[in-house]
């Protein structure tokens, strides 16, 4: 545990999450070559069958050597030399499974399966001889005597001292290291026990004596062991998702050549390259528009809901997303100098200023190492000058850090955050930090971003009466013909009416203003305002107009009201979290009357509009201030900041890369629900916790004076472990 | 107790096979895709014969 955070506090200082996420691309362009395997993933992949026909359907193909799917990470190699994912997508898609690419250089499996199957040895190693030990001490418990108990203590010694040495690395390693810091973490007393152990046992062996803990040495490594690799197992799941999670996002720009397009990676973009946005696409660097018109979606950058219109001579930022018409762009900044760089700088600073947390696991070893070795040392010394006999007082001590060694302590924690992670994955809830399941217990005040996080980011037409029925078989015949995301809600929401489509001729988009076509003779148009002559009034609602031609008399073009769709569950969470008495507040960078609007409809009273991404972090650092433990629940670029700000973030899994990576959870679904439940768990598993503690301590307390009586026995160490270990492993168990 | 002399050898031996047999697997890679190995023994693909 302390191994742990050890690292994590190393990893946290040495590098800011959202610098990690943003140069993504470069990361690739190193790493690409040598590999060529491509990796897909597989979301829907789920049984036998789907195994073999993936497989099937893939070694059919001449370019495909090989292809193995993984069922439990849910993802297929493939190994088709010069074939691209875009090749093999379609494979699988043509047998009814879901594909995406999934970028192999931000897949680092490798290192970290090393890690595992080096854990994992060293339990079944530990594992193997305890049994045996076992067996020769069942023999010794029970009355062997003499030449025989020496004969098994012999034995016992050469098994358990290879085994110690090899198994207890990872503890003596993390020891030296928390020395060296001039600390005394959980792990010191682990190594102090176990070396103490092993060499009074050997003296005590070479003496022929009656007592020998090589079984409580070898047992003390095998169960700790399990603690350690169940923080592992914790880790690695959560990583292995995110990862995933960044690895969808393959970041390639298309650079417009004398010889058409060809692909680049991102980090290879440099000022002054002219580059294509396609309709759909993320603008993938700071530049200016140089041809095309469009409408441009800036919600992930600013919180603004409304599409913003683009034209020749307009600026872009990275990470906005074009709607509609195909854009050429030159590059003014790019990388490192972009605007999404500089907001990842803003981030580092809020990432530094929040320090290191101590967890609970970190605060008992503490408050526990100090005194377990001030126990033994005492004990020490009153045996010693009552006895004036070295060999006795060294037993006692012995046994007092056996018996004091902390292996519930060691699995406490582990224990409780592997069944809590393992519920709240299931619910589609991904925990990335390993205190933060502890911050999200602490939690007093949430603070949500508005546009994309309590909202879908996707509108939803507000009513279909202001179309006349007659109106209506148009509106849908113009309204299929665009992407643009209010034509296709307004396609959703007349097919839900049971509309069906009019013949139209002529039917031309207009890039940045709408759709047009001829029905009946007449000209009919559905697009912005401005376009169609009208004036587009009251900002609080997204608005499309729909003109039937002036010459039928129809008079003015019909307003067609847009608003964001509602997250599922986001309702039920506000209020969930408002009963549970603490603090909600939205933040949003939208309209002041959209916001409001949200608000009231969600019942929070505490809400602020036009806040920039600075406000919000300085919003968040004040809370910290007045001592409140805020939970920050946001996806967008300009929450990358509050996010690190607060005490404990979380994302939907349709944030921005840099968004993720600055919170501590991802939320899988779209449903918002598992937000409020992840709080309510996040209570019980600290709890849980702290039971676990007291269940330790009780056995410690039972067992202490036992032992520094001196009445200690092998066979009572071995019982007071594993009776503890496994009580603790129950109760935490009763969390899933 | 002559019997020790066989039966301690033979207990460290049974033990250390389990331990080589584990190692083995662990090295093979067995421990990588649970949840796929469970299910691929439910699949007759290659039940005639092994996979080239």
């Amino acid at each position: 545990m302390t191994d742990a955070t050890l690292h994590d506090h190393d990893a946290r200082l040495s590098a800011c999450p959202a610098c990690d996420a943003a140069p993504l691309a470069q990361r690739i362009a190193g790493a690409q070559g040598g590999q060529g395997d491509v990796v897909l993933s597989l979301p829907t992949i789920h049984c036998a069958v789907c195994i073999t026909d993936v497989e099937r359907e893939l070694n059919r193909h001449p370019g495909v050597r090989e292809a193995r799917v993984n069922l439990t990470l849910r993802r297929v190699t493939v190994d088709a030399p010069g074939m691209s994912a875009e090749e093999l997508i379609p494979l699988v898609e043509s047998i009814g499974y879901e594909a995406h690419e999934l970028d192999p250089a931000a897949l680092s499996a490798s290192a970290a399966d090393r890690q595992g199957r080096d854990i994992l040895m060293r339990i079944g190693v530990a594992g193997f001889a305890m049994m045996n030990i076992m067996i020769l001490s069942v023999a010794v418990w029970s009355g062997a005597e003499d030449a025989t108990r020496d004969m098994f203590h012999w034995i016992s010694g050469a098994i358990a001292l290879p085994t110690v040495a090899f198994a207890g690395q990872p503890f003596f390693a993390s020891a030296w290291r928390a020395l060296r810091h001039g600390r005394l973490g959980m792990d010191v007393p682990i190594s102090l026990a176990l070396i103490l152990a092993s060499a009074i046992s050997v003296y005590e062996t070479v003496q022929s004596g009656h007592h020998a803990y090589f079984d409580a040495a070898v047992m003390l490594c095998f169960f700790l062991l399990i603690g350690r690799y169940l923080d592992y197992r914790t880790r690695a799941v959560a990583r292995s998702a995110a990862e995933e999670l960044t690895a969808l996002e393959v970041p390639r720009a298309f650079r417009v050549t004398a010889q058409g397009d060809e692909p680049v990676p991102v980090a290879e973009l440099a000022p002054g390259d002219l580059i294509r946005i396609r309709p759909g696409a993320r603008v993938p660097a700071d530049g200016e528009i140089t041809e095309g018109r469009s409408e441009i979606d800036r919600s992930l950058l600013t919180g603004e809901s409304i599409p913003v219109a683009a034209a020749p001579g307009l600026s872009l930022s990275a990470g906005e997303v074009n709607l509609t018409g195909p854009l050429v762009m030159r590059v003014t900044a790019a990388g490192r100098d972009s605007s999404l760089a500089r907001l990842t700088a803003l981030v580092a600073a809020a990432e530094s200023a929040r320090g290191h947390y101590t967890g609970l696991a970190d605060r008992a070893s503490r408050l526990y190492s100090p005194l377990v070795h001030l126990l033994a040392f005492c004990s020490f010394l009153g045996w010693y000058f009552a006895t004036r006999d070295l060999r006795l007082a060294l037993n006692v001590a012995a046994a007092v850090l056996i018996i004091t060694c902390p292996c519930a302590l060691g699995l406490a924690v582990p224990a409780v955050v592997t069944a809590a992670s393992g519920r709240l994955f299931r619910r589609g809830m991904l925990i990335k930090d390993g205190s933060a399941l502890e911050r999200l217990a602490e939690v007093d005040a949430v603070v949500f971003d508005k546009t994309g996080t309590l909202t879908m980011g996707v509108p939803q037409l507000v009513s279909l009466d202001p179309i006349p029925a007659a109106a209506r078989p148009v509106a849908l015949a113009l309204a299929q013909g665009s992407s643009h995301p209010l034509s296709q809600a307004l396609t959703q929401a007349l097919r839900d009416a049971g509309t069906e489509a009019a013949a139209l001729a002529d039917l031309r988009e207009v890039p940045g203003h709408g759709i047009s076509g001829t029905w009946q003779g007449r000209e009919v148009r559905l697009g912005r305002a401005d376009w169609l002559g009208a004036d587009h009034g009251d900002a609080r609602l997204s608005a499309s107009w729909l003109s039937l031609g002036q010459e039928a008399g129809q008079g003015a073009p019909i307003r067609l009201e847009f608003s964001d769709r509602l997250r599922p569950g986001a309702e039920a969470c506000v209020a969930q979290i408002l009963g549970s008495g603490r603090r909600v507040m939205l933040l949003s960078g939208d309209a002041a009357p959209v916001v409001q609007d949200l608000a009231q409809r969600l019942g929070i009273a505490e809400w602020r509009a036009g806040v920039t991404p600075v406000e919000k972090a300085d919003t968040l650092r004040e809370m910290r201030r007045q001592g409140l433990h805020p939970l920050m629940v946001g996806d967008g670029l300009n929450d990358t900041a509050a996010l690190t700000e607060a005490h404990v973030s979380i994302s939907p899994a349709s944030a921005l890369d840099a968004a993720r990576t600055a919170s501590d959870m991802v939320l899988m679904g779209s449903d918002l629900a598992p937000v409020a439940e992840a709080l309510v768990l996040a209570r019980q598993a600290r709890a849980r916790i702290k039971e676990n503690f007291s269940i330790s301590l009780i056995y410690n307390i039972v067992a202490v004076p036992i032992a520094i009586a001196g009445f200690a026995t092998p066979l009572m160490a071995a019982l007071a472990m594993s009776l503890s270990s496994i009580s603790v492993t129950l109760n935490a168990l009763r969390l899933r | 107790m002559e019997i020790l002399g066989l039966l301690i050898p033979v207990s460290l031996g049974l033990g250390g096979l389990g331990l080589v047999a584990f190692i083995w697997s662990l090295r093979g890679r067995q421990y990588e895709d649970p949840k796929g190995d469970a299910a691929r023994i439910l699949s007759s693909e290659w039940d005639d014969r092994p996979k080239p």
